[in-house]
């Protein structure tokens, strides 16, 4: 399997990364190159073997619902570019 | 007989399911630590984690697996041991994550059912796909700045469920009976308190016709309809548009639609195409959620009795008629008040003196059940059922007539028309004029509820039933009926008394404070092909809406 470069332009837009022309064919080669990594994983017989996502710990551990956090809205807005008084301030996402 | 909607070519079967979206009742968020606690001020329940910061790590509140899992036992669904949560990515300004966490390929809860009962005295089963959490988003006020919208992130990480039945509704009635019980049972559990005004909970209808006999036709989404009488109106307006566009030679285009509650008609999203890929993948930050089936087993052992269960004993026990019964239960405060006043009282007079009496009390003070029935904190005021002066008292003296006649009742009601000071705390909204007229618009909706649930069982007009509860009259009859109506009089072509129990406010009032309709970014469409149900996939925090001010 092998990416196109409109495949590339795609995932790139849904990203939100704006890429050139030359860039392009340097992604396409490098994602390319990843899925042939994939491809090898796949060579390797998986017959009776339950899907995993992950080798770490083997299940969540839950929290307690108790309120240990928030009540630092400066903190959260420090590093806002454009805060607003209390808020976040972004370009208008107005349809 | 079942619903149609007749065509031009003959007569057409509806075909509906919903997913609704309901925020978890919990202290913290699903994934943090910070406050879910309503009206705080801007971005003071935010945690790093809820701030999409780096290197945060999401850590999962148990309280809010408990909360699906008992939902899911109300809704006599597989609980699935074994769960997973996965990353929804799209880019939103609320959405600081660039991804929200659901659950997509294993959800908590799997296969399920609801029984729904409609207003000609018949039941039906509803099949429930599937349940599963994940994240709620912040939100946007669009009408501060000319040029930019505020973020808010309060709610940016509370829990919800998102509930997927099967494409098994037929009819406006029955997604509206349907709406209802889900709610009344997730009211009666205590996972979600149902306020759809506030957001709390709302539905994507999914809706398409076919003639009889027929297999599924292309259905379209109807996005976050906030109101149960919506979600009928939503129903027949799109049912009506399709049946057009078929009839017309054309063909229905698989879209996400919304309704325009003020013109009574669905119109087009325009979403992107692109929105459409959320690049789903298992979240590595999460490993997979291993459930002990001896601790669901005692969630399920504890579990309140359900309304159906409650329904059944008051019949059995008590004596009373099926409706009364359904009536009584409809709302938990008023099975709770009734039973306080029926302990020990003839269970059929405390029946009679509760519907008649105390709600026409209620209707004509403009107040609620909770604020009347001592129940709580607000148990100071008023005529609690176990009030010593309890009218019901003199019940076997002859004092009590349960139809009207109760006058202590009914002065004391009177008297009690302003709630005291620092009275109701809960959940108000800033904005929206004084504490006093709020109260008085939310007492007026359960009490016009009970009003008209009682009008319906004692005196079916014949408003009340066009179309519906008579057999052979009926079906024809209310369509075409409402086919002649305006949008603004359609409220009163819904026929069905039962159904009808929320959401009898004006349009204006039932409008969304800060939950408009979706915005255009991102939608699942997974390629399908006309097959009818939805990909259980589509999250809700993709169709957070946009304040009102933006349509």
């Amino acid at each position: 399997m092998s990416l196109d470069t409109a495949t590339v332009r795609r995932i790139a837009s849904l990203a939100r990364i704006r890429m050139g022309e030359e860039e392009v064919g340097r992604m396409q080669a490098e994602l390319n190159g990843i899925l042939g990594w994939i491809e090898q994983l796949q060579a390797v017989p998986t017959e009776g073997v339950e899907p995993m996502a992950g080798a770490g710990a083997v299940a969540l551990r839950l929290r307690e619902d108790v309120v240990t956090d928030g009540g630092i809205r400066e903190a959260v807005l420090a590093n806002a570019p454009d805060p607003e008084g209390e808020y976040f301030g972004v370009p208008k996402v107005v349809e | 007989m079942s619903y149609t909607i007749e065509g031009r070519t003959g007569p057409w079967e509806l075909v509906i399911g919903l997913e609704v979206h309901a925020q978890v009742i919990s202290q913290a968020k699903l994934f943090s630590g910070a406050a879910t606690a309503f009206g705080a001020g801007p971005n003071t329940q935010v945690s790093f984690v809820d701030a999409g910061f780096p290197g945060m790590l999401p850590v999962i509140n148990g309280e809010c697996v408990a909360q699906a899992v008992r939902t899911g036992l109300g809704l006599n669904a597989q609980i699935n041991l074994w769960s997973r949560f996965d990353r929804k990515n799209y880019f939103y300004a609320d959405l600081p994550q660039g991804y929200q966490i659901s659950q997509f390929a294993h959800p908590i809860v799997g296969t399920g059912v609801i029984g729904i009962e409609l207003a000609d005295g018949s039941s039906k089963e509803i099949g429930i796909t599937r349940l599963h959490l994940e994240q709620d988003a912040g939100k946007s006020l669009h009408d501060q700045h000319p040029t930019k919208s505020f973020i808010d992130l309060n709610r940016s990480g509370v829990a919800l469920m998102e509930i997927v039945s099967e494409p098994d509704m037929r009819s406006p009635e029955e997604a509206g009976a349907y709406l209802t019980k889900l709610r009344q049972i997730l009211r009666y559990l205590g996972t979600c308190d149902g306020n759809m005004d506030e957001g709390s909970m709302r539905a994507d209808v999914n809706v398409s016709v076919r003639k009889a006999g027929e297999g599924y036709r292309t259905r379209c989404e109807v996005k976050n309809v906030n109101s149960i009488r919506f979600v009928m109106q939503a129903v027949e307006a799109e049912a009506r548009r399709q049946i057009e566009i078929w009839e017309e030679g054309g063909e229905v285009h698989q879209e996400t639609r919304l309704f325009d509650t003020g013109r009574g008609v669905t119109r087009s999203m325009r979403s992107k195409e692109d929105a459409h890929d959320y690049r789903y993948f298992p979240d590595p930050d999460l490993p997979p959620l291993v459930l002990d089936a001896a601790w669901v087993e005692e969630l399920r052992a504890a579990l309140p009795e359900l309304p159906d269960a409650r329904r059944a004993r008051y019949v059995a026990e008590y004596g009373l008629s099926a409706y009364d019964a359904h009536v009584l239960v409809l709302e938990k405060e008023t099975a709770a008040y009734y039973e306080a006043v029926a302990a020990g009282r003839d269970p059929k007079l405390a029946a009679n003196w509760v519907m008649g009496d105390l709600f026409a009390a209620l209707n004509r003070t403009r107040r609620d059940i909770a604020d009347s029935a001592g129940l709580g904190p607000r148990s100071r005021r008023a005529a609690g059922p176990d009030a010593g002066r309890h009218p019901l008292r003199q019940a076997g003296q002859g004092g009590l007539r349960g139809d009207g006649g109760n006058r202590p009742g009914a002065r004391r009601h009177r008297r009690g028309t302003r709630p005291p000071p620092g009275h109701r705390q809960r959940r108000d909204r800033g904005g929206g004029g004084s504490g006093a007229g709020r109260q008085c618009r939310q007492g007026g909706r359960i009490q016009i509820r009970q009003g008209q649930a009682l009008r319906f069982l004692r005196r079916p007009s014949d408003e009340d039933h066009a179309g519906q509860g008579q057999p052979g009259a009926g079906e024809r009859g209310h369509q075409a009926e409402a086919g002649l109506r305006r949008p603004d009089d359609r409220r009163a072509a819904w026929p069905g008394g039962l159904n009808r129990a929320e959401d009898t406010r004006p349009a204006d009032a039932a409008a969304p404070r800060g939950w408009g309709p979706p915005r255009r970014a991102g939608f699942r469409r997974v390629a399908a092909g006309p097959g009818w149900f939805p990909s259980p996939c589509r999250g809700s925090a993709a169709h957070r809406p946009a304040p009102r001010c933006r349509w």
